[in-house]
């Protein structure tokens, strides 16, 4: 345990960040870790719960209170194994990963929760510094092959997971670049892109196979992203390979299909995120949609809406104002009736920090424009009762707008592919499969991510991705010593 | 024994767990004179001990009862002569008692064999003669079984020279007899018995009340009986069977106290059998086997072993001294000689353990001795016509006081013994000293004796197999065991303390592999004996161990001593080892030693365990027949090749394996393994025969660990040894046991989840209830283990398993309280949602998937319809049964103490002070409009709350405790119940702690303490060490509070059905049973973990015992103990439950989320510290509480409508409608038969199943009731009263019930000084004053018996001989034992010696006495001693406040003084005084600043001013008139912590003073 009368003695300290002015200047990460002596205090605090909450608010489980106490004590070598013991990628996590983990912390009842990912940062970040990070390659092979569909977090952890008990994995992706929505999604002021190429190279040593430019499927108009060059048929897939695991990602954004849709200027969040990040890789693009000089409506409140928040910005946009359609949430949430759960309260992120207007129960009615070109939003103020939206009369205004970014989420998988290999699908249409087993209906496919459970977090990417792992390893092997 | 008429085992009832205690007694005249009125009076002290005893269900049945005397030659004669029979000489005849089976084709048979028996032993039969009897006054359940009694006449034949040869054949006889009737076939010996066969001495015993030996027996009031001497007992046992035979007195003792190791030392006699060899008795030796025979009681079993070594020659005494040693180890006042006799005797026994007064005759001499730590009470006086009386109390008879000469009491471990026929008494010095010299003992053991440490060094040379992680997966290693329970080691030398609890599964229910060592749980000391204090008492306490073979016992003659292999404690270090297996070299062959190898190949599988066993058996007995002696068993062979038998396994296997071939003393057996860890490893290795262990891997484990700064592997090491030899002590101590010799192969422990072929063949004689898993699936187990530690599993590839036991862990073992089912039970009470709740409900009820409880796999069968819910029973009536654990505001804070409170009185439920008092100003209503602070105090609640009117924050229950904080007469008379803490889940049979850190002003105010300074609460109520000192302290209870019903809190363990069954008849209104897995309070982690077993089976046997005798109806019955829903509670009802405790889940309710650091004072919810700010953090509320418990009781509202069972009280004992889940796959569970648990007693239908009557406490005999008629006057207008009575030792607990109608209407206060004053003439029973209340004055001429002045509270009494009296006052004894214990303010002039344990955990009264026994002023916090003569050993063990002032003037104090808490300090003169007197502030509670620097000559010199007055002592007025010459004799004590706590308390006020 930390320090036992740590958490009465030490504040919270939340990692520095570079001030805005300076940071808005580039695409590169401003989130400082912390020092040493920092991460030690911030162990400290550690209560070293007899049970820890944080552990399962964390959805890969990670064993926090372990890794805060050798930090504590200065063990970081120790606390790197323990982290890496639950969490393929905690680079990944360390950053981009909104932490449940910190809204379960018994802290958090009535206190500053531990900065649980503050600390995974640290670690990560020395471990990767000091050269800890070494490829695990397996002992024997095992001579089952396994394709993985799908590059992002899932399909990345279930391919290191598989090829380290010895099967032959090749991970397939059909655009050029391995990492999914991690990879394109994800603004590189968030998260560079050189932590999944070393993460690539790791996987690489360790027998992973990557193709990219592969579609597995029939038809390639999926309605999203597709840089395939070539196309395998499931059917050839399923042939070749002893076990098949789906990781394709929820990538159909939801659309608002209001007058006004098909003028130019209005463009899912994920067009606008990937140009840039393919522009920060060095990719030179015909044509690159800017937000440079522009009044620009961002319509949905999460975290790709930040995103776009922040690219805008950094674009140098003249305005940016954000939408969402839900009431503003609470300030602080009802602690005693929520705690352990994650909270529904208002989250001011770095992006908005960085310069926005945020405005909440408003619901785009009308797009305006002229000559094909985006103008205007009419939008109205919403009330909501019951779980049901009635506009409040006699509130309906205009906004000028240049490019209006579509950050609404994701609504389903590309069905296309889902029907390409015949698995079953459940309401939402995800792939039908469950956590114990992550089978679908079609023998030696699994699947896991955001294909089987709906878009959700990275975090929640990399517990499917390993579970699946194990789960394919049980099929093939009959047993399997990965852990769940 | 077969011929037992106990009732067979049954369900989970077994006649091996009966216990009783009792009171003795017995008068001689010291020149042998014979008379009829010896007979009379020993007749007349069984009637005056009728208190002592018991009675059952059926009024006229009691316990037992008998006397022992010399055979009355001339009334035999006569007798014989009348019917024919010609008697030889005195001493040339034997009579034979018999109890001889009713049916006369049995008797006949008996006879035969009787008769033949004789006839081969080569003596002469003379004839029989019918025993003429009076039955008509036996109860009806007595005369059923009431046996045939006659008398057999022998003579002795040619092959006996002399009568001892004589009297040696007669024992020979007897066993001889009774082993072939005990193996008659059809139990035609059934009934069959022989109170006494001997030329010396004869028996008279039945199944009798006290007062009906003298009448059932009609020679026994024939004039012409006489005998010099009378032995007496009367039994208090804890069933109600009628048991003949089980009457003491036995043939040569009678008992009062309980022989905790008797398991073990039956087994080592048994393992003597092929070593033995005997002179005297030549080739009859064999004959006597089995000499002990299996399932009587405990004092039978010592009787046994007293007679065959008194056959074998030793003497009386001589043999007492072997079998009942005084602590001669750590005692450095013992002369050297003795210490020598008892060093060297100490190889050829282990000591029989335990509380014991036995009293001892052969017809010759007649004694008695004590056990080591004085636990029993014993009292004697000598008056000048020779007549000596001893007894368990004073009183008895009706002497004289002027023909008193002296009047003592036997002291701890003292023996005190009468030579009829040398006409004289021969005192424990002169006895001891005489055997002491008889013997070069000092010269033998020289000459014999090796210590492991003092060999010549030997370099340790054995290395790992395999890597340190892969062998620490191969022993089951988890990260736990390095973060619990290595490191808190390595830091502070001590095992660490948990909290809250133990939630997780049971070992046999779980998915992860554990290690066989889980499966066992500790037995402890409730009831009817008490465990010990290891620490404060650590001179009785002993971890010497003998390695190898063991001397013959008889060998007396021997004069060239055998060896002896000694450690000081038995955690052996790896160079220990190397020694051992080089033992050889070492001592130049006379030990040789073999290293068995307990792994066996890997590729064989489990199945391969079985043939491993067996070679290890046979390889150990081979190895002892070609003269190996030192047998080492060792798993350091262990690698990826080779598996490890469970350590355990083996050791048991292998000594039970020896000691069935009669081999086991022939040599030692030293377990060499790496599976040790954990003190409960060491304590399980050495119950089942280990003499030493080395934890080899724990050793290198320490090596690899980080260590704590400015610690190396070495100390670290060291730290590790004391670590383990300090828990040990603490297991031990919970039974009882003082020395590892007795706790070796003594077996204190049942197993949970083992099958019974298995523990039968392999740990013979443990018990085990609920069956389970096999050796094939220990087997399977332990290579699971093995193939995981060297597998390819990842997540072990460079970490251990996580553990998960002791906190939560994701890939951990499961547990009950999770996360999930946190939060969804706080969201539940919080808003009220019975949705959310019943999620919780399911979460905890369904186990299917994850079985952690017994209860997780029965199933509920209906009783019938089901009703509709509607008509079930409401749920406000249900509620009524419900009430909240006993945590002590110390523990938790105000705030959720008084949470609690709040709820339980809204619902008509119960709370429960826990210890350490309750504030008086909780005891009344709130009028509403008011705040919690209002009522507390300002500065005292830091989270406050609005009370609602009719909001009270009493607790209902009160707690009595073993440190008694805060217990006074207003306390009790608070109380609807009054709860007697006999032990706690968490950690039964041990005492608590409340550190410093946690006794802030308030709390330190209610338990009458200091601030700052900790408080120890001892391992045993000081006033309970048997079952009838249990039914006094209900009786003094019942007397401070007539309408509060009193409750005993017991922990569940094999036996608690026994133990619950004598409580009852100990008069208790209400018995609770706790689960092991209970327990708020901080507790070490082995015992959280390791003692105790599942409330399912405790309550199931407490059900069980108690409607099979018949007790049920008369006393409520709760269970508790991580009772969480409304499924537990029905199931709780259907095993036999009336109403239910709840502790941890309300506390989840108030925000508890089991962060386990109750201990740490850090509880971030505010709900267990004392720290302000995290108490402002504090947000539950009653509400919530109450939510939770009417959710509880809704769920029991469905249960029942699906039942078919609208009221309650029809649940209850229902234990038919449950059953095993079907289709259990688990590999382990699947092995469990619950049978034995829903098993239901077959009575009548009239016998009660539930509660349905009530105690008859008998207050209406109460002296007190005379008191209170004539202070009437005082009680309503404080008038002054005057009262005069004469008082016997039946009068008990006088002036309780006066007191508390005093504090019923003062209150604390009570009246002004002196307002109601007594007279008392005569000897008075115990607990003379207890709880006397301010303004009572009690003048006592004559003497008081044990507990005089409990929990005094404010009276005064003075105790002084009688003017007729000639005794000199500080030489003899006027009070018993514990006296004052718990007083919290008052005084006390006792005018003579007091005994054992004196103002232990006083903490405020005054008193002055002219002598004291042993462990005087134990844990005392407050107040004030004078002792004007002798102290004994061990004065001021755990003294953390207060003051004593004792005159030494023989200068040997401070040996005698426990200086590890208290400081000897010289009287400040006068000048010092002057200096430091300045701005002494008032007196603070009990507290006092003078205590700091008053003028201590003016202090004392005032107390014996007015000890003087009050009691005219005549020492008193000696030490006056001489005082510059005693003044300097007198030596202050003054506690350190105590000092500085004063010093600061002085500082600060000075501060305010100034700032003022």
């Amino acid at each position: 345990m930390g320090k036992a009368t740590g958490f009465m003695e030490f504040r919270r300290l939340s990692e520095e960040n570079l001030p805005v002015a300076e940071r808005i200047k580039s695409y590169q990460e401003f989130v400082l870790h912390l020092t040493d002596e920092q991460a030690k205090t911030q162990g400290a605090r550690c209560m070293d719960c007899g049970i820890p909450f944080c552990t399962t608010g964390c959805p890969i489980n990670n064993i926090i209170p372990d890794w805060n106490d050798l930090v504590f004590r200065g063990n970081w070598r120790e606390a790197l194994d323990v982290l890496h013991s639950t969490n393929n990628f905690p680079e990944f996590t360390g950053r981009i990963c909104p932490a449940p983990c910190e809204a379960a912390c018994t802290l958090n009842i009535n206190d500053d929760a531990v900065g649980i990912k503050s600390i995974e940062h640290a670690i990560i970040d020395k471990g990767w510094e000091q050269g800890w990070v070494v490829p695990q390659p397996p002992s024997k092979k095992t001579g089952k092959k396994v394709a993985v569909v799908g590059s992002g977090p899932a399909g990345m952890a279930a391919a290191q997971q598989l090829a380290r008990v010895g099967h032959d994995v090749v991970l397939f992706e059909k655009n050029d670049r391995i990492g999914g929505l991690l990879r394109y999604g994800i603004p590189d002021f968030k998260m560079e892109k050189s932590h999944i190429d070393r993460r690539i190279e790791q996987m690489q040593a360790e027998g992973v196979v990557f193709r990219t430019r592969i579609f597995i499927g029939t038809d390639k108009d999926l309605g999203v992203n597709n840089m395939a060059t070539e196309t395998i048929s499931p059917q050839t897939l399923m042939a070749e390979f002893d076990a098949v695991i789906l990781s394709g990602g929820a990538e159909i954004p939801r659309n608002l299909p209001v007058p006004g849709r098909e003028l130019s200027g209005i463009y899912p969040a994920m067009d606008f995120l990937l140009q840039q990040n393919r522009v920060n890789a060095g990719d030179t693009l015909p044509e690159q949609t800017k937000a440079t000089g522009k009044h620009v409506i961002v319509i949905g409140g999460g975290d790709t809406g930040s995103d776009c928040v922040g690219t805008s910005n950094r674009h140098g946009a003249l305005s940016v104002t954000q939408f969402e359609v839900m009431p503003r949430p609470p300030e602080q949430e009802n602690k005693p009736l929520v705690w352990p759960d994650w909270p529904m309260k208002l989250r001011t992120s770095s992006s908005h920090e960085e310069g926005v207007q945020r405005d909440w129960a408003v619901a785009t009615k009308e797009f305006i424009g002229a000559n094909g070109k985006l103008e205007k939003l009419r939008v109205a103020r919403v009330e909501w009762k019951d779980g049901k939206m009635n506009e409040v009369a006699g509130s309906e205004f205009e906004i000028k707008a240049d490019l209006v970014l579509l950050a609404m989420g994701f609504v389903s998988p590309a069905q296309k592919i889902l029907d390409a290999f015949g698995v079953e699908k459940d309401g939402r249409g995800n792939i039908k499969a469950n956590t114990e087993d992550y089978r679908t209906s079609k023998d030696k496919v699994f699947a896991a991510g955001d294909m089987r459970r709906g878009q959700s977090l990275v975090v929640w990417a990399i517990r499917e991705g390993r579970q699946c792992a194990r789960a394919v390893d049980e099929y093939l092997m009959g047993s399997s010593v990965l852990p769940r | 024994m077969s011929n037992s008429s106990l009732p067979a085992q049954q369900g989970l009832y077994d006649p091996r767990q009966e216990h009783d205690a009792c009171g003795v007694g017995f008068v001689a005249h010291i020149k042998g004179k014979k008379s009829h009125d010896m007979i009379r009076q020993g007749l007349q002290i069984l009637e005056n001990l009728t208190h002592r005893g018991a009675v059952g269900a059926d009024p006229l049945a009691g316990d037992g009862a008998g006397i022992l005397l010399q055979i009355p030659d001339a009334f035999l004669r006569a007798q014989c002569a009348a019917q024919g029979l010609v008697l030889p000489p005195m001493e040339n005849y034997g009579v034979g008692m018999l109890f001889l089976p009713r049916d006369a084709t049995a008797r006949s048979v008996c006879e035969q064999i009787i008769t033949a028996k004789i006839n081969l032993e080569g003596q002469q039969l003379l004839g029989w003669r019918d025993v003429p009897v009076n039955g008509s006054g036996l109860g009806e359940s007595v005369k059923k079984v009431e046996p045939v009694i006659r008398q057999v006449f022998i003579a002795r034949g040619t092959n006996c020279p002399d009568a001892d040869a004589f009297e040696r054949k007669l024992f020979v006889i007897r066993k001889t007899v009774e082993h072939a009737i005990c193996n008659l076939p059809d139990g035609q010996g059934k009934g069959f018995y022989i109170p006494s066969l001997s030329a010396r001495t004869i028996v008279y015993k039945g199944m009798l009340l006290a007062d009906q030996v003298g009448k059932y027996y009609l020679d026994l009031q024939d004039a012409s009986m006489v005998s010099a001497l009378a032995l007496v007992h009367q039994r208090f046992s804890t069933n109600t069977f009628p048991t003949w035979n089980l009457a003491h007195p036995f043939r040569m003792i009678a008992h009062n106290g309980e022989i905790n190791t008797v398991r073990g030392n039956v087994n080592w006699m048994t393992a003597r059998h092929a070593a033995m060899s005997s002179q005297l008795l030549g080739e009859d030796l064999e004959k006597l086997w089995p000499l002990i025979v299996e399932g009587q009681s405990d004092s039978a079993c010592f009787d046994n072993a007293l007679e065959l070594l008194v056959a074998g020659g030793y003497s009386l005494p001589h043999a007492m001294m072997l079998l009942i040693p005084e602590a001669w180890a750590g005692n450095p006042l013992m002369d050297e000689e003795r210490r020598a006799f008892y060093e060297y005797h100490a190889a050829l026994m282990e000591p029989w353990d335990g509380p014991a007064a036995v009293a001892f005759t052969d017809g010759r001499m007649i004694g008695a001795t004590l056990d080591r730590n004085g636990l029993r009470p014993a009292r004697y006086l000598i008056t000048d016509d020779d007549l000596v009386l001893m007894a368990s109390e004073m009183g008895v008879l009706n002497i004289p006081q002027s023909k008193i000469i002296k009047k003592w009491r036997l002291q701890p471990g003292k023996m005190f013994l009468i030579d009829t026929i040398a006409g004289r008494i021969v005192g424990d010095t002169e006895l001891k000293n005489q055997l002491a010299a008889s013997k070069p003992y000092r010269a033998w053991i020289e000459k014999s004796r090796y210590f492991l440490s003092d060999l010549a060094e030997v370099v340790d040379q054995s290395a790992l197999k395999a890597a340190l992680l892969d062998v620490q997966q191969a022993f089951g290693y988890s990260q736990e065991d390095l973060k619990f329970i290595l490191a808190p080691m390595l830091s502070a030398g001590e095992e660490a303390t948990g909290s809250m609890g133990m939630d997780a599964a049971l070992p046999v229910l779980s998915n992860k592999n554990r290690s066989l060592y889980d499966y066992f749980q500790q037995l402890f000391a409730q009831v009817t004996n008490p465990p010990i204090d290891p620490i404060r008492e650590e001179i009785v306490m002993s971890l010497t161990s003998f390695i190898g073979p063991r001397p013959n016992l008889l060998g007396i003659e021997e004069t060239d001593p055998p060896l002896r292999l000694e450690v000081h404690q038995p955690v052996l270090t790896n160079d220990d080892m190397a020694k051992l297996r080089n033992i050889a070299d070492l001592t130049n062959g006379r030990y040789r030693s073999l290293v068995l190898d307990m792994t066996y190949p890997a590729d064989e599988g489990a199945a391969g365990c079985t043939v491993a066993l067996q070679a290890l058996c046979s390889a150990a007995v081979k190895a002892v027949a070609g003269g190996y002696n030192v047998l080492i068993l060792s798993d350091r062979a262990v690698s990826p090749l080779r598996v490890a038998i469970p350590a355990l396994l083996v050791c048991s296997g292998i000594h039970h394996h020896l000691v069935r071939e009669g081999l086991r003393t022939s040599t030692g057996l030293v377990a060499d393994t790496g599976s040790a860890r954990e003190v409960h490893h060491f304590a399980l290795l050495a119950g089942y025969g280990v003499e030493a262990v080395c934890p080899w891997l724990a050793y290198e484990t320490i090596a690899a660990m980080p260590l704590p700064a400015k610690v190396d592997v070495k100390e670290a090491k060291k730290r590790y040894i004391k670590a383990i030899s300090k828990g040990l002590m603490k297991v031990m101590s919970k039974m009882g046991i003082s020395t590892y010799q007795s706790y070796c192969g003594a077996q204190i422990f049942e197993a949970i989840g083992l099958n019974a072929s298995f523990v039968n063949d392999y740990f013979t004689g443990t018990a085990t209830q609920i069956e389970g898993i096999g050796l094939a699936e220990v087997a399977e187990e332990a290579v699971r283990t093995h193939r995981s530690a060297f597998g390819t599993d990842p997540v072990l590839a460079d970490a251990l398993e996580a553990g998960g036991e002791y906190a939560w862990r994701v890939r951990g073992e499961e547990h009950m309280w999770t996360p999930d089912t946190v939060a969804k039970l706080q969201n539940a009470t919080r808003t009220n949602n019975a949705a959310t709740y019943k999620e919780y409900a399911k979460l905890i009820n369904e186990q299917s998937q994850r079985l952690k409880t017994l209860r997780g796999l029965f199933q509920i069968k209906p009783a019938g319809v089901p009703v509709p819910v509607e008509e079930v029973e409401t749920a406000k009536e249900i509620v009524k049964r419900f009430s909240t654990g006993a945590m002590s505001l110390g523990s938790i804070s105000t705030e959720a103490h008084t949470t609690l409170a709040i709820a339980m009185n809204r619902i008509g439920g119960k709370s429960n002070t826990g210890e350490g008092g309750e504030d008086a100003a909780r005891f009344n209503s709130s009028k509403g409009s008011e705040k919690l602070s209002d009522v507390i105090g300002n500065g005292r609640i830091f989270s406050d709350r609005e009370l609602l009117a009719g909001d009270s924050l009493r607790s209902r229950i009160k707690q009595v405790a073993s440190g008694r904080f805060g217990v006074t007469a207003e306390y009790l008379a608070s109380a609807d119940q009054i709860q007697i803490k006999i032990a706690q889940g968490a950690k039964p049979g041990e005492g608590g702690q409340l550190p410093g850190h946690k006794v802030s002003e308030y709390i330190a105010k209610l338990r009458y303490s200091v601030p700052g300074v900790g408080l120890i609460s001892p391992p045993p109520h000081h006033d309970i060490y048997s079952i009838e000192d249990l039914a006094q302290l209900i009786h003094d209870l019942k007397n401070a509070n007539p309408s509060a019903s009193i409750s005993v809190k017991l922990v569940s363990e094999v036996g608690v059905g026994t133990v619950a069954a004598g409580v009852a008849k100990a008069k208790a209104d209400h018995i609770t049973v706790s689960g092991f897995d209970g327990g708020t309070g901080a507790s070490p982690i082995s015992s959280l973990k390791h003692a105790g077993t599942p409330w399912e089976l405790g309550l199931a046997e407490a059900q069980q015992t108690l409607v099979l005798n018949q007790l049920r109806g008369r006393i409520a019955l709760q269970v508790d103990g991580q009772l969480k829903t409304g499924r537990d509670v029905l199931i709780g009802a259907l095993l036999g439950a009336d109403e239910f405790g709840f502790a941890t889940a309300p506390l989840v309710v108030e925000g508890c989320i089991m962060m386990r650091k109750c201990h740490l004072n850090t509880c971030p919810v505010g709900v267990a510290t004392q720290d302000p700010e995290l108490r402002k953090k504090f947000t539950g509320q009653p509400e919530h509480v109450v939510n939770f418990f009417f959710f509880i009781a809704e769920e029991v509202r469905e249960y029942m409508a699906q039942l078919g069972i609208r009221k309650f009280d029809d649940l209850i004992g229902r234990s038919d409608l449950l059953e095993m889940q079907h289709g259990i796959e688990h590999w382990k569970a699947k092995g469990l038969d619950f049978s034995k648990v829903f098993y239901q007693p077959q009575v009548a239908a009239s016998v009660s199943r539930r509660h349905t009557q009530t105690q008859n406490h008998e207050l209406e005999k109460a002296l007190d009731n005379m008191l209170i008629a004539q202070a009437q006057q005082s009680l309503s207008i404080q008038a002054d009263a005057y009262i005069s009575s004469s008082i016997s030792n039946v009068n008990r607990s006088v002036g309780t019930m006066l007191s508390h109608e005093v504090a019923k209407r003062y209150g604390q206060a009570g009246l002004p000084d002196d307002t109601i004053n007594v007279k008392f003439l005569g000897t008075a029973g115990q607990s003379f004053g207890a709880f006397l209340a301010h303004g009572i004055a009690f003048e006592l001429f004559g003497e008081g018996n044990d507990y005089v002045g409990k929990g005094l509270c404010g009276g005064r009494i003075s105790i002084m001989p009688p003017d007729s009296s000639r005794l000199v006052s500080h030489e003899n004894i006027i009070v018993g034992n514990t006296v004052l214990y718990g007083a919290t303010s008052g005084e006390c002039y006792f005018s003579g010696v007091a005994g054992e344990r004196f103002a232990v955990r006083n903490s405020g009264a005054i008193a002055v006495v002219e002598g004291l026994g042993d462990h005087g002023c134990e844990y005392m916090t407050g107040g004030m001693v004078v002792v004007l003569g002798q102290t004994g050993r061990n004065f001021a063990a755990g003294m953390s406040g207060g003051v004593a002032y004792v005159l030494d003037e023989d200068g040997g104090f401070k040996q005698r003084c426990n200086l590890a808490m208290v400081a000897l300090e010289p009287m400040l003169d006068e000048l010092a005084v002057l200096e430091s007197t300045d701005a002494v502030p008032e007196s603070h509670g009990r507290v006092h600043f003078n205590h700091l620097n008053l003028a201590d000559e003016q202090v004392l010199r005032t107390q014996i001013e007015k000890h003087l007055r009050y009691t005219d002592s005549p020492r008193a007025k000696h030490i006056l008139d001489s005082w510059s010459a005693y003044l300097p004799k007198f030596i202050k004590v003054m506690p350190t912590e105590y000092r500085r706590a004063l010093q600061e308390m002085a500082e600060q006020n000075a501060r305010q003073l100034e700032a003022a």
